[in-house]
């Protein structure tokens, strides 16, 4: 048997049938679903009398739209009400599993994947949202989808895929103190661009890789899609299987034993080739901050604001100048001087618990500036109870900041939490484009040590010397 | 859902000179609070469309009928909401020509049968100069022949997965495309049991 990727081995257990020009019809192990992308599948399906192929495979959550107040008050936002109450109708029409506002286990459906252990190694896993790269970080084929496609796999649990090409990115050596998992995607994106990986799944690996936590692996994985790339990977590892230990939909005893064992054997063979390979020192990766409208448009912290007339290519020259426009800054500026209006930490890229626990340490007997106005959003309840008990939300209310029910929130601002025009933040999400936090809202990409030394001083400041 | 059949077509070529258009700009997030596919053409580049001193490309008078969009690398990136296709279509687009596009838009381009055309960097440079000297630009859009061209000789041919391309001419339900594969679904299923403890 030539040696195979992880990719390959997932692909290839997945095929249900294939003909040559044609794409192969792939099974789904596991589809997630939110109530942003769903109603239109449900009522196709409704409208074409079909059912929900499998009940046992498919979960919802409430995440995009849902208040991070108090929600046990009426919704505001009729709109936002409105597709709540459809997911909770729908899940009740098709049978389909929902964790609802009140739920411990509701969250951001890319947190809850992981952490309730429905997420598991050599899985292919889809959901309506781009950021289902983030799954990947557990050894599994996870990917966005479109609305049409989520009907298509309530009706089937299958998806037509031509096979994407893979991308190996290795980052050799070790990462710098004070620079994490955020810094790492971030440096990453500026050095392949926003459509380095498009057409290809990529695989993290190498040693920096192998030595982060598997909230690390999620947050790498997460922002492939902002690389271009469909997915993103890391071969499952003995720590995959320990963070999977015991989790709630995970089996138990013996049974968890013969699946380990199979979830180890998915890890890329040696001497297995990829279509596309770069390798990155991870010594060079410094504390990254976002200064343009797309994740590739970063920088350094100890950096300046580029100046567009050093850009070759006059299309180029054109989009930093746009986006210097508006995001209000002159070339040349450092980097820390840039100030602040409002801090969010939360979101599907770092809402984890060792997040909060980094952003914490930080704040910890110390202010916020007065200029700021910072918020925190556990990316779920359960890690909402577990920061809470080790009494993470004291630190932070102590500090300054607002400790809030959890959600997308501020990364996409479809729930009130959004900025106002002009408004300047710092947050620890995954897309800095126009308006993305709001209307004329000017969204600069920060790790989440980053965003809370920000809230304190603030204005960047590069996190290094904090520590 | 059912689509229709694509038709050849030609069509006012309307002209988006920025690269990486991402799908937060197509339509924004509020539009996506919609429960249903149509009405979302007032989304459409709703951000850019509104600016104070906007003189945006789709309020000009010229390209309120245009059928095709023309634009620049990496069209589509960001999001997967389909809402920026239906928002396209909605608004009357049946193909997006560009030198690149994402991957989820350009998938969710041909759920919806609309036409996303790969053409070379050159190729989209010539049309945009063309929109320039000419106020009344149009293209044929011919899919059999994989092929765009104007009434001046000019023309560029374009590659297409032969499935898609298929589907697209035909107006082929994917859903039961596939449950035509039904015993191959179950079969692959019995081999396969949930890993998940009830």
């Amino acid at each position: 048997m030539p040696a195979q990727t992880l990719f390959d081995k997932i692909w290839n257990t997945h095929v249900v049938r294939e003909k040559a020009g044609e794409p192969a019809l792939i099974y789904i192990d596991l589809h997630l679903i939110h109530e942003v992308t769903s109603p239109q599948a449900f009522e196709g399906l409704a409208l074409s009398r079909r059912k929900v192929r499998r009940t046992d495979r498919t979960f919802a959550t409430l995440d995009h739209n849902v208040p991070t107040t108090d929600r046990s008050l009426p919704i505001t936002d009729k709109d936002s009400k409105l597709q709540i109450e459809m997911l909770r109708k729908n899940c009740k029409e098709f049978g389909v599993p929902l964790f609802d506002l009140g739920d411990i286990q509701q969250g951001i459906v890319h947190v809850i994947g992981p952490e309730l252990g429905l997420t598991q190694p050599g899985m292919t896993i889809v959901c309506g949202d781009s950021h289902t790269a983030t799954h990947g970080a557990l050894g599994a084929l996870a990917f966005g989808i479109g609305t049409s496609e989520v009907e298509h796999v309530l009706a089937t649990q299958c998806l037509w895929q031509e096979k994407p090409k893979s991308m190996e990115v290795r980052i050799e050596s070790k990462l710098g103190r004070g620079v994490g998992a955020k810094d790492l995607i971030l440096g990453i994106i500026g050095r392949i661009t926003t459509d380095g990986g498009t057409g290809h799944v990529i695989e993290y690996r190498g040693p920096v890789i192998e030595a982060l936590s598997m909230e690390e692996r999620m947050t790498v994985c997460n922002m492939s899609i902002e690389g271009g790339a469909r997915a993103g990977m890391v071969a499952p590892d003995q720590k995959t299987v320990e963070y999977l230990r015991g989790r709630r939909y995970v089996p138990e005893g013996a049974e968890f034993d013969k699946l380990a064992a199979r979830w180890l054997e998915f890890a890329t063979d040696a001497g297995a080739k990829f279509d596309r390979s770069v390798v990155f020192q991870g010594s060079e990766f410094a504390p990254q901050v976002t200064w343009g409208t797309n994740p590739g448009m970063v920088t350094e912290v100890s950096g300046t604001v580029p100046d567009p007339s050093s850009l070759a290519d006059a299309t180029q020259r054109r989009a930093a100048e746009l986006a210097l426009e508006y995001m209000a800054l002159r070339p040349g500026t450092p980097i820390e001087d840039i100030k602040l209006d409002r801090v969010f930490i939360g979101s599907c890229t770092n809402g984890r618990l060792s997040d909060l626990q980094a952003a914490a340490m930080i704040v910890k007997g110390r202010k916020v500036a007065s200029a700021v106005h910072a918020l925190v959003v556990p990316g779920s309840q359960l890690v909402k109870q577990q920061a809470e008990e080790i009494g993470l939300d004291r630190v932070f209310k102590e500090a300054g900041f607002e400790w809030r029910e959890s959600g997308c929130s501020m990364c996409l601002g479809m729930n009130p939490d959004i900025l106002k025009p002009g408004e300047r933040c710092a947050s620890t999400s995954n897309r800095n484009f126009e308006g993305r936090q709001g209307k004329g809202g000017r969204t600069h990409l920060v790790s989440p040590v980053m965003a809370a030394a920000a809230a304190v001083a603030g204005h960047f400041v590069d996190v290094r010397e904090w520590a | 859902m059912a689509m229709h059949p694509f038709k050849n077509f030609t069509g006012i070529v309307a002209p988006l000179d920025r690269p990486n258009v991402d799908t937060d700009q197509i339509i924004p997030k509020q539009f996506l609070k919609a429960v249903v596919r149509s009405g979302l053409a007032a989304g459409l580049f709703y951000d850019w469309r509104n600016q104070a001193d906007s003189q945006f490309v789709l309020t000009q008078p010229r390209f309120e009928k245009a059928t095709i969009l023309v634009a620049r690398a990496n069209f589509g990136c960001g999001s997967s909401r389909e809402h920026a296709v239906w928002a396209l279509a909605d608004f009357g687009f049946k193909a997006v020509i560009a030198p690149s596009f994402a991957d989820i838009f350009h998938n969710n381009c041909y759920k919806n049968g609309i036409l996303p055309i790969t053409l070379k960097p050159e190729e989209t440079d010539a049309i945009f100069e063309a929109i320039k000297s000419n106020e009344d630009y149009r293209l044929t859009v011919d899919l059999p022949a994989q092929k765009v061209s104007d009434n001046n000789g000019w023309s560029a041919h374009f590659e297409i997965d032969q499935f898609a391309k298929k589907c697209l001419i035909e107006g082929l339900d994917d859903i039961a495309l596939t449950l035509a594969h039904e015993e191959s679904i179950t079969a692959y299923e019995k081999n396969h049991p949930l890993t998940y403890r009830t």
